[in-house]
């Protein structure tokens, strides 16, 4: 059945907002067509993925609307850039290369969209609302707002993320439809030892556990211990969208779409159930590291998701107890609005005596920050342990943020928490 | 042999088939400046996708595969065209986008992919709406009655 447009979505694409709307509605409307979407719905908000340069074809797609004097028609957020636009002098490319990276961030500026360039747009004032209808690009915040938050966007990506943006639209298919946010798959977890039940390993194993298995399947959790804060669902989507193509995940009696098994299932059956016991999660661990304990300690990576107010608030005190003054830089990816907030209150004054690097805008796995390649390291994220080592060449110890700064203390990879 | 499919995007072209073993991202996995497949971990690791007929299950990965397809089409080295053996909305998009920038077209078509084998010579051409004909010949003999000559341009 071909696409059904409505009178706004017609007179869009036939110019009658200008010629940007019209091609942001030519390409999403070509684009419904091709997944047999049969109409398009409204979004409140959308966050785009398209500050990250991948040749000159990304500044020519943004640098046209912007030019064509083109505006976002709904609140847009954007996703990290490939610069610190903050902190200029951590980007280790010259200026040639720095230019069309500026310009992609500034472009998408220019068409109304909110300078927060970060992965973690829940974390700000345009957090959406429980069944909000959205169009987000990064898949981290894509698996948190579905599953966390409840509210509805398909997996966008490049170009398409911009085209929802500027039209204000998106196609009703997906995710974006309640009966296919229905479970078809249920992880089952059981005999693990209380111990194990407050670390942030365990969410990232079981993110990385979803992701590898899932399929095209959606995802249901059951006895997921209760996670301390939202940071540990959020670095359970991350791993599980790192891992696989995992848009949406229930965690029963967590998540807000699945009280109780029935309800994340929609009544029917599951499709498969997976059992995930200690040794699944130690293991799935493991493999996230390539570089033994001992080994030295180059760098410390934290903040894959951008690090929230309250994981600062929990790294701060933590860095002052371990006191590391081994040399080991510390990067903390973070928003510039969190990272604002802190220096205004002062807290993080001396930080850096400790080899604290804090990092705006962009994140240390996707552009040229880091100082040293040749060593090991450490994070305590399930997603830059996944990433890194292709996008950048580095070998990783993956660990608590306990074992990241005992590490950056000692100048070597050392472990304190308990697995 | 003649199949049909559907197009997602619509065009004409013709060329040999690469039929990878398993799908590819383009993102991480293909050369914007050459066309080679540079995924260490995929099985066709080193062919080259630069005007060849694209053959594969499906896409996979990461969403900036858009922008990496587009930017090959500008290039000059994507694949002359991409058979699915079922929808990418990622590939899509990248190919839709490069065709509104640059008025350079990389048809992707969705159709039954069994039987297709790397270097038979495809050749697919629009019969109706949104309908694809692939004519699929052996390397060595001029496909459907075509003159082999055709393919020179």
């Amino acid at each position: 059945m071909p696409l059904q447009l409505n009178a706004l979505d017609t007179a869009m694409l036939n110019g009658d907002f200008g010629p940007a709307a019209a091609s942001a509605m030519a390409i999403l409307a070509a684009f419904s067509e091709a997944i047999g979407a049969p109409s398009l719905l409204d979004i409140s908000r959308a966050h785009v993925d398209g500050c990250l340069y991948h040749g000159q074809a990304s500044l020519d797609f943004v640098g046209r609307l912007a030019a064509q004097g083109g505006r976002v028609r709904v609140p847009t957020t954007l996703n990290v850039g490939s610069l610190d636009l903050i902190h200029p002098e951590l980007i280790r490319l010259d200026s040639a290369q720095q230019a069309p990276r500026r310009r992609l961030m500034q472009a998408h500026e220019e068409l109304g969209c909110v300078p927060s360039f970060t992965c973690a747009p829940y974390q700000t004032l345009f957090r959406p609302s429980f069944g909000e209808q959205i169009a987000w690009g990064e898949s981290n915040a894509i698996v948190f707002a579905n599953s966390a938050i409840g509210a509805r966007t398909n997996r966008y990506g490049d170009f398409i993320d911009l085209c929802c943006a500027m039209t204000g639209r998106a196609p009703a298919w997906g995710l974006h439809l309640s009966e296919n946010r229905r479970g078809r798959i249920l992880f089952r977890i059981a005999g693990l030892k209380d111990s194990r039940a407050a670390t942030d390993g365990l969410y990232v194993a079981v993110g990385l556990l979803i992701g590898a298995q899932a399929g095209e399947m959606i995802p249901v959790i059951e006895g997921l211990p209760p996670p301390r804060d939202e940071d540990q669902l959020k670095a359970l989507g991350a791993a599980a969208a790192s891992a696989g193509a995992v848009g949406l995940f229930h965690a029963v009696g967590i998540t807000p779409e699945a009280p109780n098994l029935a309800e994340a299932f929609h009544g029917k059956a599951p499709e498969a159930t997976v059992a995930i016991g200690p040794g699944d999660i130690a293991q799935a661990l493991r493999q996230l590291s390539n570089a033994p304990d001992g080994a030295p300690v180059a760098a410390i990576c934290l903040g894959t998701p951008h690090f929230s107010r309250r994981e600062w608030e929990r790294f701060l005190p933590l860095l002052r107890d371990f006191a590391p003054r081994a040399g080991v830089p510390i990067y903390v990816n973070t928003g510039r609005v969190t990272l604002a907030a802190l220096e205004a209150e002062g807290l993080l004054d001396g930080a850096n005596e400790y080899g604290l690097v804090a990092v705006a805008d962009t994140c240390t796995y996707v552009t040229a920050i880091l100082g040293r390649l040749d060593g090991v390291v450490m994070t305590n994220s399930g997603k830059w342990a996944h990433y890194a080592p292709g996008n950048i060449g580095v070998r990783v110890a993956f660990g608590e943020i306990e074992d990241c700064l005992a590490s950056a203390a000692a100048g070597r990879v050392t472990r304190v928490s308990s697995w | 042999m003649v199949r049909t499919g559907r197009f997602f995007v619509e065009g004409a072209a013709e060329g040999i088939a690469l039929v990878l073993a398993a799908p590819l991202s383009f993102w991480g996995g293909v050369a914007v400046e050459s066309g080679e497949i540079i995924d260490r971990s995929h099985p066709d690791c080193g062919q080259n996708v630069a005007g060849r007929i694209l053959v594969m299950a499906g896409g996979r990965g990461s969403s900036s595969s858009s922008s990496v397809l587009a930017e090959t089409i500008r290039r000059g080295v994507a694949p002359a065209a991409i058979v699915l053996g079922r929808p990418d909305p990622i590939l899509t998009v990248g190919a839709l986008v490069a065709r509104e920038l640059y008025g350079l077209v990389c048809p992707i078509v969705v159709c039954a992919i069994d039987g297709v084998a790397s270097g038979d010579r495809i050749r697919i051409e629009a019969v109706g709406a949104d309908i694809a004909a692939l004519h699929i010949g052996n390397p060595f003999s001029p496909p459907c009655g075509e003159k082999v000559a055709r393919s020179a341009g």
